[in-house]
């Protein structure tokens, strides 16, 4: 239960938030297998309400910098606290409790569960958080508040009605991953490349109304990603070659 | 709950493949509670070939013997019985009704019966029916000819119909009585007994036919023609077995031995009941041969869902990434598809079972009308009961297995899955 206690109502502060959402210290993680891929992250920190593009080049360890970072795997060495919580403390259960009270995740593509309407998707992460959907609930009622969120993210009405996910285009399909990821106001909204399969204009749309919301709601962004043309859209650049250091090969 | 909503959810997206395992799951549930019902069928159907005798005397000979040559028109009697010996029967004090039954000609393969117009009142079969004529009646006259149902559709007769008995037993006969014709009387209803492939004539038209035959071959020097042999005395030598009809069960036991026992003719009195069970232990080994038949067909229905789930578990890693993204636990996951695999299951048996059901009420009519089957249209029992829940939860255990390689899955690929 203490988790949904980390997960208070937002307070509507503008600008930064001195306290550190995301705090990374001396983490290293290695994946087990045959070829072993080594991750370690001196220090990183990922303040409220920033947000921030980590640029790298596939096979720089992007998808593990996220999964540690999201608790789905936990460091071998170091501490990752995300809002003052050592996640690696959590059993695995309440990690991924954890998880969706904290974290928004939009991934690359083929974010939807196919078989379900666009409002089933969006309401996903509240079946299995108490704190976001109480959240919710005080805005009104479940349906009411995924449909609000999809129409402020550029969905129009007919398609929110009668479309199943998989009938969307790309990009409708990453704006209903947004509303997934924003609704029940998560602190820090991670995104996988989230823009990758759009088009320039598509995509600069698509951050716009990202960020539209995710400000109104005062959480953090932070996106990883190989385009360094983003970066305009951001408060803050990181590249993880800057960060972390990766070493690839069997040890000895 | 919400589980099971999700897996519910995510089978109607698949939900071709979903049918045809359902549909699968059906075809072999019904196969098991049909053999089953098969089973039970037969063995009741066979268990009342006869009913209401008490018992069945004949020749001296083993039980089953008995059973085959005078129920079954299997076999031969190894001897006969004299008339005396069946006068001495029926006057003892217990017996309420005796039939004769006089075996050992054949028309085209079946089996020639003499016997009384008694036979038709008191052989019972099935729950104590007796015989219904489709058509005609019993014998009047001394070559009238009562056939059964496969006989007459076999061989294409009506009522009116001349026909001609043989000498002896096989379908190809060297002697036949062929100056002595039978005229069909009557054909009997189906029965689903061995009555049905029985040709019925008196007792006296035995003798009369084999009047003036003399060591089982025509005697030319004393031919008798089918007019003179009226006039002459019919009262048979000899039959071949009798029916027994007690006036109280009880007795049942004490007439069996004083029949045993009878000092004149080894004779041997048997109660069918009895020998029928007997008979069936001998043949019940078919049934356990279905059985298992049949649960193998389940179990491969079963092995059907595990090959369908599995291969759709690849393109359904990017759904539980995206469930492990909002927070569902690797045991989330593992529950999604175990449910899957039971609810598959427990929609096959419940197909299955409506399936089973709604097919017999159909065709029951044409299965007891063609095979002389009657199968009992009854709730599942306690044993079926278990069964169906069996399969459910081998549905259930056997969804674990692709299960367990999608929470492994899970575990290596986090969220980040890419296809």
């Amino acid at each position: 239960m203490n988790e949904l206690a980390v997960a208070s109502p937002l307070t509507h502060r503008k600008g930064i938030d001195p306290l550190d959402a995301v705090s990374f210290a001396n983490v290293s993680y290695s994946w087990p297998g045959r070829s072993p891929f080594t991750l370690t992250i001196p220090g990183f920190h990922l303040s409220g309400g920033e947000k921030l593009l980590l640029l790298g080049p596939s096979g720089s360890g992007k998808s593990t910098f996220l999964s540690l970072l999201a608790g789905i795997v936990v460091p071998d060495q170091g501490r990752i606290a995300v809002d003052e919580t050592d996640m690696a403390e959590l059993s695995g259960a309440a990690r991924d409790r954890f998880r969706v009270d904290h974290f928004g995740i939009i991934f690359q593509m083929f974010n939807l569960l196919p078989y379900g309407s666009l409002i089933d998707n969006v309401l996903l992460p509240l079946r299995f958080s108490r704190g976001r959907r109480e959240k919710v609930l005080r805005e009104g009622p479940l349906e009411d508040v995924a449909k609000r969120l999809l129409l402020s993210l550029g969905l129009d009405e007919t398609v929110i009605a009668t479309s199943r996910a998989a009938s969307l285009s790309v990009g409708q399909q990453q704006r209903v991953a947004a509303a997934r990821a924003l609704i029940g106001a998560p602190k820090i909204i991670v995104a996988d490349e989230p823009t990758s399969a759009l088009d320039r204009n598509t995509e600069g749309a698509f951050l716009k109304l990202l960020f539209a919301q995710s400000e109104g709601a005062d959480a953090s962004v932070i996106m990883v990603s190989h385009d360094e043309g983003l970066a305009r859209h951001f408060d803050r650049v990181v590249r993880l070659q800057d960060i972390a250091v990766s070493t690839r090969g069997a040890a000895p | 709950m919400m589980i099971v909503r999700l897996a519910f959810q995510s089978l109607l997206n698949r939900w071709v493949t979903a049918l045809l395992t359902v549909l699968a799951i059906a075809v072999s549930v019904m196969l098991l509670l049909g053999v089953e019902k098969v089973r039970t069928g037969a063995r009741e159907s066979f268990a009342d070939t006869i009913s209401g005798t008490d018992l069945i005397v004949g020749a001296r000979s083993g039980s089953l013997n008995l059973l085959l040559y005078s129920v079954f028109r299997i076999g031969n009697a190894t001897n006969n019985v004299t008339w005396k010996s069946y006068q001495d029967i029926a006057k003892m004090p217990e017996v309420a009704w005796i039939v004769p039954l006089s075996l050992g000609d054949s028309h085209h393969g079946f089996r020639v019966l003499g016997t009384n117009q008694d036979y038709f009142t008191h052989y019972k079969f099935r729950h104590g029916q007796t015989m219904t004529f489709a058509s005609g009646g019993p014998f009047k006259d001394l070559f009238d000819a009562v056939i059964g149902s496969d006989v007459a559709e076999q061989l294409g007769y009506k009522v009116g119909d001349k026909i001609i008995v043989a000498h002896g037993v096989g379908s190809i006969s060297f002697y036949k009585h062929e100056d002595k014709p039978f005229r069909v009387s009557g054909i009997l209803a189906k029965t689903g007994t061995p009555i049905d492939r029985t040709v019925h004539v008196s007792l006296e038209a035995i003798e009369a036919i084999h009047i003036d035959w003399r060591n089982g071959v025509p005697n030319p020097d004393q031919s008798v023609s089918a007019d003179e042999v009226r006039k002459m005395d019919l009262t048979p030598r000899a039959i071949t077995a009798a029916m027994v009809g007690l006036k109280s069960k009880l007795s049942t036991f004490r007439v069996q031995r004083r029949i045993n026992d009878y000092p004149e003719e080894p004779l041997s009195a048997i109660m069918p009941g009895v020998a029928l069970q007997e008979l069936w232990g001998l043949i019940g080994t078919a049934e356990t041969a279905l059985s298992v038949v049949s649960a193998m067909v389940v179990a491969t229905a079963l092995l059907g869902m595990v090959t369908m789930i599995l291969t759709t578990l690849n393109e359904r890693r990017r759904e539980m990434a995206i469930l492990r993204s909002v927070g569902a636990t690797p045991a989330t996951v593992l529950g999604l598809l175990a449910a899957e695999g039971g609810l598959l299951t427990l929609a096959g048996v419940v197909f299955g079972t409506v399936g089973l059901y709604a097919g017999l009420y159909l065709a029951r009519p044409f299965i007891d009308h063609t095979y002389g089957l009657s199968l009992p249209i009854d709730p599942p029992r306690a044993e079926e009961w278990l069964k169906l829940g069996a399969i459910v939860i081998a549905g259930f255990l056997a969804g674990l297995l692709p299960a367990v390689r999608a929470y492994r899955l899970s575990l290596a690929d986090g969220m980040m899955v890419r296809i």
